[in-house]
C-alpha cells in the first residue's frame, strides 16, 4: 500500500514536470512571443525592445531553467498586463473557481448516482429510460449553450436567479448545474453498469439467501461495490470541470480561473496562461492520485494487501 | 411430518426462444434432520429448485407449485416478507462457488453477523460469540482474528468453511448446499463432506445436498433423488438406490464411475451417449429416450413415477420389467 | 421435438385467442409471452431505433452539407443591413424569404446554419481521423509490445489526459491565430487519448488469442501482425471511438469558436453563431436556440450512431 502510494506520486511529480515543460515550449514555439505581445502595429525595432525586455531573447533552455526555479517557490513571475503577480492572481481567482468546482461535482454526484442506481434496479422499465435519455441529452448539449438557455429561462425569464457575478451563493447555481450536467451522464452510466453487475453477483445472492432486507442488500452489499469505480471518475470528472471552466465562467461572467486564463490568452498575458494551465493540470494530478488512494481504502482487496 | 414437502413444483423461464421449462412437476420431501441428495447434470433442474425453495428464483421465472410446504407453512402462499424471515433464518443455503460468493468489501465477522443480526437472535456481541464459536467448529484456527479479515486473504477451501458457518449462525432446520464441493480440490472436497455430515448429525439439520456427482452421494446421503431434464426421475434411499437402479439413466450414471477393483485395468469409461434435450415448449414424453438404449415405442408416451419395493421409485415405463442390463451392475450383483 | 412441438402449438393459438384468453386452460406450450420478453424486446427496438434515428440524422446532416449551395436560399455571407434581426417563420412578424431570420448583419440565418452543418462535419470527421491515426499507433504498439514501450507510451497517455484541453487549445487557437485548418490540426493533435487508451487494451486482450500465436509461430514479421492481424480486430471498438470523438471534436470547436478563439467570422460556423447572437439573446432568443439546436441534434445523432454501433459490437452488454 505505501509502496503503491510512493510509486502513484513519484509519476505525479514527472507528469507535472512533463507538462510544465510542453505548455512552456508549446507558447514559446508556436509563435513570436515578442510580435504577439507587441501586437500588429508595431515596428521591427519595438518588438526587438520587448523581445529584450521580457528576456525573450535568451535560448529557450535558460528562458524554461528560470522560469522552473521560479515555479518551484511558487514564483510564477509578473503578468504583462496587470500590475501585479501571477501568484497574486491566482490566489485572488482560485476560489470561485474552486467553489463552482466543487458544487458542480456535488450536482453531479447527488443526481448521477441515486439515478444510475433507480436504473439498474428498475432496469428496462421507463425510469431506466428516463435516465439514459436524461445521459443521451446532457452528453450532446453543448456547456456554454446549456448555461445561455439556463440565463434565459430562470435568470430572465422566470428572474429566480442572477444571471452574472459572483457576490453570492446564488451567483453560483446556475453556473454550478451548468457545470454538473456535463459530468453527470459518464458517472450515471457507469453507476448503472457497475450496479448491474453488482446484482448479478454471487454475494448479492448470499446476501438474499441470509434474508437481508431488500435495502440492506442494495445499500450495504451493491452500492459499496458499485461506486468505487464512480469514486475514481468523480475525481477525475473534477479536474475536467476545473480546466473546462473557462466555458462556464465566460458565459456567467464569474471571475475565476477560466476568465482569468481567458482574458490574459486574449491580452497575450503568457506568465499567466502558462501558471494556470500548469495549476489546473496539478490539480488534476492531485486528484486522480486522490482518487487512488481512496479506491484502495475502498476496496479492501488492494487496501490489505 | 416432512419438514419440507414439495409436490409438482415447476420453474417456468421466458428465454429468447420461447418459455423454458427448467422444473417440470417434481415431488420429493425432506424429513428433520435427514440428508437428501439431489443429483443430475448441468442444466437438470436441480439449482432452479434450491432457488425456488429459497424464493430467490430470477424476477422474470414463475415457479407453480401444488404444494410447497415448510414446517407447516405454505411457501407459495407467502408474501415476500414473511420468506425473508425464512431466509437465512430457517432456510439457509450454501452455494456452489466460494470465492464469489462473499462479498469482497465486508469482513468475514461483519458477514457471518449480519443474518444473526437480521433475525434478532441476540445483540452484537452474542453474535460475535456464536461467529467465533461456529469458526471454531467447522475447523478455522485463529476464528477471533479471522473475523476481521476479508474474503480475499482466505482460500476457497477456507472460505467455503466460513460459508458452513454463516449458514449454521441462525441454526436453521434446513440447509441447502447447492454443489458446495464442486469448485475445490479433492482433498479439501472430501475434508468438506464429511465436516457437512458430522454438522448435519450433531445439529440434526435437514441437508439438501445437490451435487452432479453420484460418488460423493454414496458417502453422505439418506436418500437420493435423481433429476434429468427437470423432472425427478429416480428417488429412493442410498442402499436401495444403489444396490437397483431402476432407471436406465441412473444405470448410465453409475456405470460412469469407475470402481476400484471392479472397473478392469485399460477398459474404456463409460459415457451416455446423445445430449440432454432442449427443454424450451413442450415436452411430450420420456425426456431420456433420445439418449435411451432400452427405448420402446411406449416411450413416446410421458411414463408415470412408478413405485417399487423399499420406498423406491423411479420414472420409467419398464422400471418394475427391465432386468439390470448394465455391466457394472452385474458385476456388484 | 422442439421444433415440432412449437409448430404443434402454433394452430392452437388463433382459437384459444378466438375464444378469449382465459376461457381454455393452456397447455404448456401455447403460453403467451409474458411481460419480461416484451420489455426485452422493446428495449431492442428501442437499442436499435437509436441506431436508426442516428443514422439517419448523420446521413442527413452530410446530405446537407454536400448540397448547401443548392438547398441555402441566400448566400451566407451576404449582408443586408436594411433586414437586420428578421425573425424566423413561426413569430409573428417572420417571412418566407428568411424561414430562420437574419442575424445582425441581415445575412440569411437558415443558409448560415446550412453552411455551418459543413464546418461541423468537416472539424469533426478529420479532426477524428487525425487523432485516431495517433492514438491507434501509440495504443496499438503499447498493447502488443508491452514492457517497456507500453511504460512509456502510457506515461504520454497519463501527460496528455492532465492537460487541459479546452485552455491549451485555446492558448494555442489564440498563438497561431485560429483558422479552420489551424482548429482541426489543433483539435486532432489533442484528442487522441481515447483512442490510445481503447486500442491499447483491445491489443492486450488479442496479444495473447490464439491466432496470433499462430501467425508468430508461422513466422510472420511484426509488421504483418500489426498491420493485418491486430487492425481488422480492433477496427469495430475503433469505429465507436471515432464516433464519440467526431462528437466531442464538433463540440469542442463550437466551444472555441464561442469563445472567439477558433473558426474566426464571418465563417458561419455554429458556435459562433451563438457567440454573435449571445448579445440579442434577452430579447430574440432564437438567435441562440437555432444554432444550439442544430448543434445538440448533430452531436445526438452521432453519439446515438456510436452507442447503437457499440450495442450491435457487444451484444448483451449495454451500458
Amino acid at each position: 500500500m505505501g509502496i503503491f502510494i510512493l510509486r502513484r506520486i513519484i509519476v505525479a511529480l514527472s507528469v507535472a514536470l512533463t507538462i510544465s515543460i510542453i505548455s512552456f515550449m508549446l507558447l514559446h514555439l508556436s509563435g513570436d512571443l515578442a510580435a504577439s505581445i507587441a501586437g500588429p502595429e508595431a515596428t521591427v525595432e519595438q518588438v526587438e525592445q520587448i523581445r529584450v525586455d521580457y528576456g525573450l531573447d535568451r535560448p529557450i533552455i535558460n528562458q524554461y531553467l528560470d522560469w522552473l526555479g521560479g515555479a518551484l517557490q511558487f514564483d510564477f513571475g509578473r503578468s504583462y498586463y496587470y500590475q501585479s503577480t501571477v501568484v497574486d492572481l491566482i490566489v485572488d481567482r482560485m476560489p470561485i473557481t474552486l467553489t463552482l468546482g466543487g458544487l458542480a461535482l456535488a450536482i453531479a454526484v447527488c443526481v448521477s448516482i441515486p439515478l444510475g442506481v433507480v436504473a439498474a434496479i428498475r432496469r428496462d422499465t421507463w425510469v431506466d429510460r428516463l435516465a439514459l435519455l436524461f445521459a443521451v441529452v446532457g452528453q450532446a448539449m453543448p456547456s456554454f449553450w446549456f448555461g445561455l438557455t439556463l440565463i434565459v429561462v430562470f435568470a430572465v425569464t422566470l428572474q429566480w436567479l442572477p444571471a452574472a457575478g459572483a457576490g453570492n451563493w446564488q451567483n453560483f447555481v446556475l453556473p454550478a448545474i451548468a457545470l454538473g450536467y456535463y459530468a453527470t451522464p459518464a458517472m450515471m452510466r457507469l453507476t448503472r453498469t457497475g450496479m448491474l453487475e453488482v446484482l448479478e453477483s454471487d454475494y448479492i445472492r448470499t446476501a438474499r439467501a441470509k434474508g437481508l432486507r431488500a435495502g440492506s442488500v442494495i445499500f450495504k452489499h451493491a452500492l459499496r461495490n458499485a461506486v468505487i469505480p464512480v469514486v475514481a471518475l468523480a475525481a477525475v470528472e473534477l479536474g475536467f470541470m476545473l480546466g473546462g471552466s473557462v466555458v462556464i465562467e465566460s458565459v456567467f461572467s464569474l471571475n475565476g480561473l477560466g476568465q482569468l486564463a481567458w482574458d490574459a490568452i486574449s491580452r497575450n498575458d503568457y506568465p499567466v496562461v502558462q501558471a494556470v494551465v500548469l495549476i489546473i493540470a496539478m490539480f488534476y494530478i492531485v486528484l486522480t492520485l486522490l482518487a487512488d488512494i481512496a479506491n484502495a481504502a475502498l476496496d479492501p482487496r488492494i487496501r490489505t494487501r | 411430518m416432512s419438514l419440507l414437502e414439495v409436490k409438482d413444483l415447476r420453474v417456468d423461464l421466458p428465454v429468447e426462444a420461447g418459455m423454458l421449462h427448467a422444473v417440470r412437476g417434481i415431488d420429493f420431501s425432506v424429513d428433520r434432520g435427514e440428508m437428501l441428495c439431489l443429483v443430475g447434470e448441468s442444466g437438470c433442474g436441480k439449482s432452479m429448485t434450491s432457488l425456488a425453495l429459497m424464493g430467490l428464483l430470477p424476477r422474470r421465472a414463475r415457479l407453480t407449485a401444488g404444494r410447497l410446504d415448510f414446517d407447516g407453512t405454505d411457501l407459495t402462499a407467502a408474501s415476500e416478507r414473511q420468506r425473508s424471515h425464512l431466509r437465512g433464518r430457517r432456510i439457509a443455503m450454501i452455494f456452489q462457488e466460494p470465492m464469489t460468493a462473499l462479498n469482497p468489501a465486508y469482513t468475514l465477522g461483519n458477514q457471518l453477523c449480519e443474518a444473526y443480526l437480521r433475525h434478532k437472535l441476540g445483540n452484537r456481541r452474542a453474535a460475535r460469540a456464536r461467529a467465533i464459536h461456529l469458526l471454531e467448529r467447522v475447523g478455522i484456527s485463529a476464528a477471533a482474528e479471522r473475523l476481521n479479515q476479508y474474503p480475499h486473504q482466505l482460500s476457497g477451501g477456507l472460505r467455503q468453511r466460513v460459508m458452513i458457518a454463516m449458514a449454521l449462525m441462525c441454526e436453521p432446520d434446513l440447509i441447502i448446499a447447492d454443489e458446495p464441493t464442486t469448485a475445490l480440490d479433492v482433498t479439501i472436497q472430501a475434508q468438506i463432506l464429511r465436516l457437512l455430515r458430522e454438522l448435519q448429525q450433531e445439529f440434526g439439520t435437514a441437508v439438501i445436498f445437490i451435487t452432479h456427482d453420484l460418488g460423493v452421494v454414496a458417502r453422505i446421503a439418506d436418500r437420493v433423488a435423481v433429476m434429468y431434464a427437470g423432472e425427478v426421475i429416480e428417488a429412493a434411499p442410498t442402499a436401495a438406490l444403489y444396490a437397483n437402479p431402476s432407471h436406465p439413466y441412473t444405470r448410465g450414471l453409475l456405470s460412469c464411475i469407475p470402481a476400484p477393483g471392479k472397473t478392469p485395468p485399460g477398459s474404456r469409461l463409460q459415457a451416455i451417449p446423445g445430449v440432454v434435450p432442449s427443454l424450451v415448449g413442450h415436452v411430450e414424453g420420456c425426456a431420456f429416450r433420445n439418449r435411451c438404449p432400452q427405448a420402446q415405442m411406449t416411450c413416446e408416451q410421458t411414463p408415470p413415477m412408478q413405485a417399487l419395493p423399499d420406498d423406491h421409485r423411479a420414472r420409467c415405463h419398464f422400471a418394475d420389467r427391465l432386468a439390470p442390463a448394465v455391466p457394472q451392475a452385474e458385476m456388484s450383483s | 421435438m422442439t421444433a415440432s412441438n412449437v409448430s404443434s402449438a402454433g394452430p392452437s393459438v388463433p382459437s384459444s385467442s378466438a375464444t378469449g384468453p382465459n376461457t381454455k386452460p393452456m397447455a404448456l406450450g401455447e403460453i403467451p409471452l409474458p411481460a419480461p420478453v416484451w420489455s426485452r424486446l422493446t428495449r431492442r427496438l428501442f437499442g436499435h431505433r437509436g441506431l436508426t434515428i442516428g443514422l439517419c440524422l448523420v446521413a442527413l446532416a452530410v446530405l446537407i452539407a454536400i448540397f448547401a449551395p443548392l438547398l441555402a436560399p441566400h448566400d451566407p455571407y451576404f449582408q443586408d443591413i436594411a433586414n437586420r434581426m428578421v425573425p424566423p417563420i413561426w413569430h409573428d412578424k417572420g417571412t418566407w424569404e428568411h424561414v430562420l431570420g437574419t442575424d445582425k448583419l441581415g445575412r440569411d440565418y437558415l443558409s448560415r446554419l446550412l453552411y455551418g452543418t459543413r464546418i461541423s462535419l468537416t472539424i469533426g470527421l478529420i479532426a477524428a481521423l487525425i487523432s485516431g491515426v495517433i492514438g491507434t499507433t501509440l495504443g496499438v504498439l503499447a498493447g502488443y509490445f508491452g514492457g517497456r514501450v507500453d511504460a512509456v507510451i502510457s506515461y504520454v497517455i497519463t501527460t496528455r489526459l492532465a492537460m487541459p484541453v479546452v485552455l491549451v487549445a485555446l492558448a494555442l487557437a489564440s498563438l497561431t491565430g485560429g483558422s479552420l485548418v489551424t482548429v482541426i490540426v489543433l483539435l486532432g493533435l489533442l484528442l487522441w487519448d481515447r483512442f490510445a487508451v481503447v486500442s491499447r487494451s483491445v491489443t492486450q486482450q488479442l496479444r495473447d488469442a490464439e491466432y496470433i500465436y499462430a501467425a508468430r509461430t508461422l513466422g510472420c514479421s511484426r509488421a504483418y501482425i500489426l498491420v493485418r492481424e491486430i487492425l481488422p480486430n480492433i477496427t469495430g471498438a475503433l469505429i465507436v471511438v471515432i464516433t464519440l470523438e467526431m462528437a466531442h471534436a464538433i463540440l469542442l470547436e463550437a466551444t472555441l469558436s464561442f469563445l472567439g478563439m477558433g473558426v474566426q467570422p464571418p465563417l458561419p460556423s455554429w458556435g459562433l453563431m451563438v457567440a454573435e447572437g449571445k448579445a440579442y439573446m434577452f430579447f430574440q432568443p432564437w438567435v441562440i436556440v437555432i444554432p444550439g439546436v442544430a448543434l445538440f441534434l448533430l452531436v445526438l445523432a452521432i453519439n446515438l450512431l456510436g452507442d447503437g454501433l457499440r450495442d450491435l459490437n457487444a451484444p448483451g452488454g449495454r451500458n
